[in-house]
């Protein structure tokens, strides 16, 4: 789960890493009061989570309150590459003197954290290492080590940063570990001109696995911006949606988007991704046909379920008694599988709905729910 | 022969008495499997019935090594506990430990990958359906009646694919199919099945199921090029995945324009790996290629 600026902004803070004076508002009248607390002149910035806001206009300086109020008004609502901005940050200028950039991100490869850092920051560090790879640091972490001091300052002398940013180094590591992070990045972390280093914006990611023992998760940066996908998260389902038409069920993360593939090579687009996973009761295929149905842009539905551990006929025992559960309104398409196929396309047989229909394979099924979605 | 797993290997299961693991020991058993033991450390000494079979139950992993040569885990230990789980085994010198368990934070994975790796332990996973060697053994959740002992190995980071490869190939059979999981960190990479089934008399050709997220299967392509002369055929999940959603595993996710299937398919096919468009195609690929394998004229 990717943090909010200011909710990135607020572990830093915790953990002791210098960041300038902030306030976060979602009212214009409110960011005009925050202004005057901050010292008159803010820079105002959209709180949404991807990159590329300051170039949409979603940064911007105002020079008093006034002007705070309405440059936040601009700000509040816009639409930032599909993310509507529902706050924004006043943040006290600050007297840049040098930027740099520092981040732990997890190496998936090394199956292990490395400190990325650099002098040129301020930048899209990913151009940078494209441009002037030379200019970018990038240090191991041995995990059972972690970043002592000695470590930060070999990654600060391997960037070339000042010795001042050696113990941001460390308390961000603190961060990393502490909040089960997989991702903490300051870009930039400044000088200014009065010799401090501050932390001027940051992005941390979430290990959402580590929910467990992160008591203090799960508030306002949760919610889903989509209505189907929080109607589907309520419910407990793994949904994703998509902007297609045909409403996709199945068993299984690799099976489920190879499904959604299938489905794209024969001409029509999923609508959504959704892993009923191994067990597949009854309420969770009832659960998951509602909220399929419920999406207006949904023409015909592909349950594609491999019988593995679970049986084929459980899986059929499960759609048939959704199916008392929920009007089937768009036609569905079935394709059972493996471990008791046989069983359970007879119990679909017996049941004869109307709207219902089968097939043996998966590239037929995709064909036959694809060509139901076009012509609906 | 096979991977990483034979009718010899002796097999604990670490949380055996927990619903899960009962289900899957039984399986287990029933598969051919030589499970020796259960740990808990709650109910040590006592013995679990499995149908005609009482397993013993260890307090530690040590115990169960002492009393038995145990040389596997499988562990369905609970993500809270998994993570000291797994490093008691590495602490005891398990040479392979297959981590079932679903939703261990990433921190953990990193420290106990990274710990087994130091101490010499195999670790499979985690966030995986385990492996098989079909009529010898069977190491985690995979069905073992979808399939019989065949010559083809299958490396796959997703479970229910790996079924759907391994049904589709039911009547030519498998060596041995390791399911490496979907986490972002996992313990036995692509490479290190390649470089096994590379080695294994009895594997004639590898299939290697991918997804997206990471660059695990760009550097199997850059490993095949140097390393692998055995024909590999290739499946790749995830092309109509949208850029910066988790599509069910923790580690399939496009980030920016990196980990997209596309550029994984490419990959491959720049080292001569044929990439099935469908899971069915795939199957297709291989039937071909081992007819042609087969009718070479040495053979």
């Amino acid at each position: 789960m990717d943090l909010y600026e200011h909710e990135a902004r607020g572990l830093f803070e915790e953990r002791g890493i210098p960041v300038s004076r902030a306030e976060v508002t979602d009212s214009p009248q409110e960011a005009r009061v925050m202004a005057r607390r901050l010292g008159g002149s803010v820079v105002v910035k959209a709180q949404v989570k991807t990159g590329g806001r300051g170039k949409a206009g979603g940064v911007r300086l105002a020079a008093d309150p006034a002007e705070a109020e309405r440059t936040a008004r601009r700000i509040l609502g816009m639409d930032i590459k599909g993310h509507k901005v529902g706050k924004v940050m006043l943040a006290q200028p600050v007297d840049i003197e040098s930027e740099f950039y520092v981040a732990y991100v997890l190496d998936r490869a090394a199956g292990s954290f490395l400190a990325i850092a650099s002098a040129a920051g301020g930048m899209d560090i990913e151009e940078v290492a494209a441009v002037r790879p030379e200019a970018v640091a990038r240090i191991p972490i041995d995990p059972a080590e972690g970043v002592t001091s000695a470590k930060a300052g070999e990654i600060a002398e391997a960037a070339g940063l000042p010795p001042g940013t050696v113990d941001v180094l460390v308390r961000l590591w603190e961060v990393l570990v502490g909040q089960d992070a997989v991702l903490v990045e300051v870009n930039p972390l400044v000088r200014t001109r009065q010799g401090h280093i501050l932390a001027l914006d940051g992005k941390v990611t979430l290990d959402d696995n580590a929910r467990f023992r992160q008591p203090r998760r799960g508030t306002g940066s949760m919610a889903c911006d989509d209505p189907l996908e929080a109607a589907a998260a309520a419910k407990g389902l793994n949904y994703v949606k998509l902007d297609g038409s045909v409403g996709i069920i199945g068993n299984g993360a690799g099976l489920v988007m190879s499904t959604l593939d299938v489905v794209a090579g024969c001409g029509a687009r999923p609508a959504n991704f959704l892993d009923i996973g191994g067990g597949a009761s009854a309420q969770v295929m009832a659960d998951g046909l509602t909220v399929i149905l419920s999406d207006p842009a949904v023409k015909s539905v592909f349950v594609n379920v491999f019988g593995g551990i679970t049986a084929c006929d459980a899986v059929a025992d499960g759609i048939v008694r959704a199916l008392d559960e929920v009007r089937l309104t768009k036609p569905l398409v079935v394709r059972l599988d493996g471990n008791n196929a046989a069983r359970g396309r007879a119990l679909l047989d017996e049941r004869a709905h109307p709207l219902v229909q089968q097939a043996t394979t998966m590239d037929g099924a995709a064909r036959r729910a694809a060509e139901l979605a076009n012509a609906g | 022969m096979a991977i990483f797993l034979t009718k010899e290997s002796r097999v604990l299961v670490q949380g055996m008495t927990g619903g899960e693991g009962m289900k899957h020991t039984r399986r287990m058993l029933a598969a051919g499997t030589n499970v020796v033991g259960g740990v808990n450390p709650r109910k040590a000494g006592q013995r679990v019935d499995f149908d005609d079979r009482a397993v013993p139950v260890f307090g530690t992993v040590a115990d169960g090594i002492q009393a038995t040569g145990a040389d596997v885990t499988v562990v369905f230990v609970p993500p809270p506990f998994a993570g000291a789980a797994v490093v008691e085994a590495v602490d005891a010198g398990i040479a392979l430990a297959v981590v079932i368990t679903e939703g261990i934070p990433v921190h953990d994975s990193v420290a106990f990958t990274s710990y087994a790796k130091k101490k010499g332990t195999r670790i499979v996973g985690p966030n995986c359906p385990g492996l098989i060697t079909p009529g010898q053994s069977n190491a985690g959740i995979i069905p073992a009646d979808i399939t019989r002992s065949g010559r083809v190995g299958l490396v796959s980071k997703s479970g229910t694919l790996t079924y759907q490869l391994m049904y589709e190939l039911r009547d030519i059979g498998f060596s041995t199919c390791v399911g490496i999981g979907g986490d972002p960190v996992v313990g036995t990479t692509h490479i290190d099945c390649l470089a096994a089934f590379q080695d294994d008399p009895d594997t004639e050709l590898i299939v290697l199921i991918g997804e997206i997220g990471g660059d695990a299967e760009e550097r199997a392509a850059a490993y095949i090029r140097e390393h692998v002369t055995k024909p590999v055929v290739g499946y790749i999940a995830g092309f109509t995945a949208p850029e910066g959603r988790t599509m069910g595993h923790a580690g399939a996710i496009v980030s920016g324009s990196a980990g997209t299937a596309q550029a994984k398919k490419a990959a491959l096919e720049a080292v001569g790996v044929k990439v099935g468009n469908t899971p069915t195609e795939t199957a297709r690929l291989v039937l071909a290629l081992l007819d042609t394998v087969r009718q070479a004229p040495h053979a």
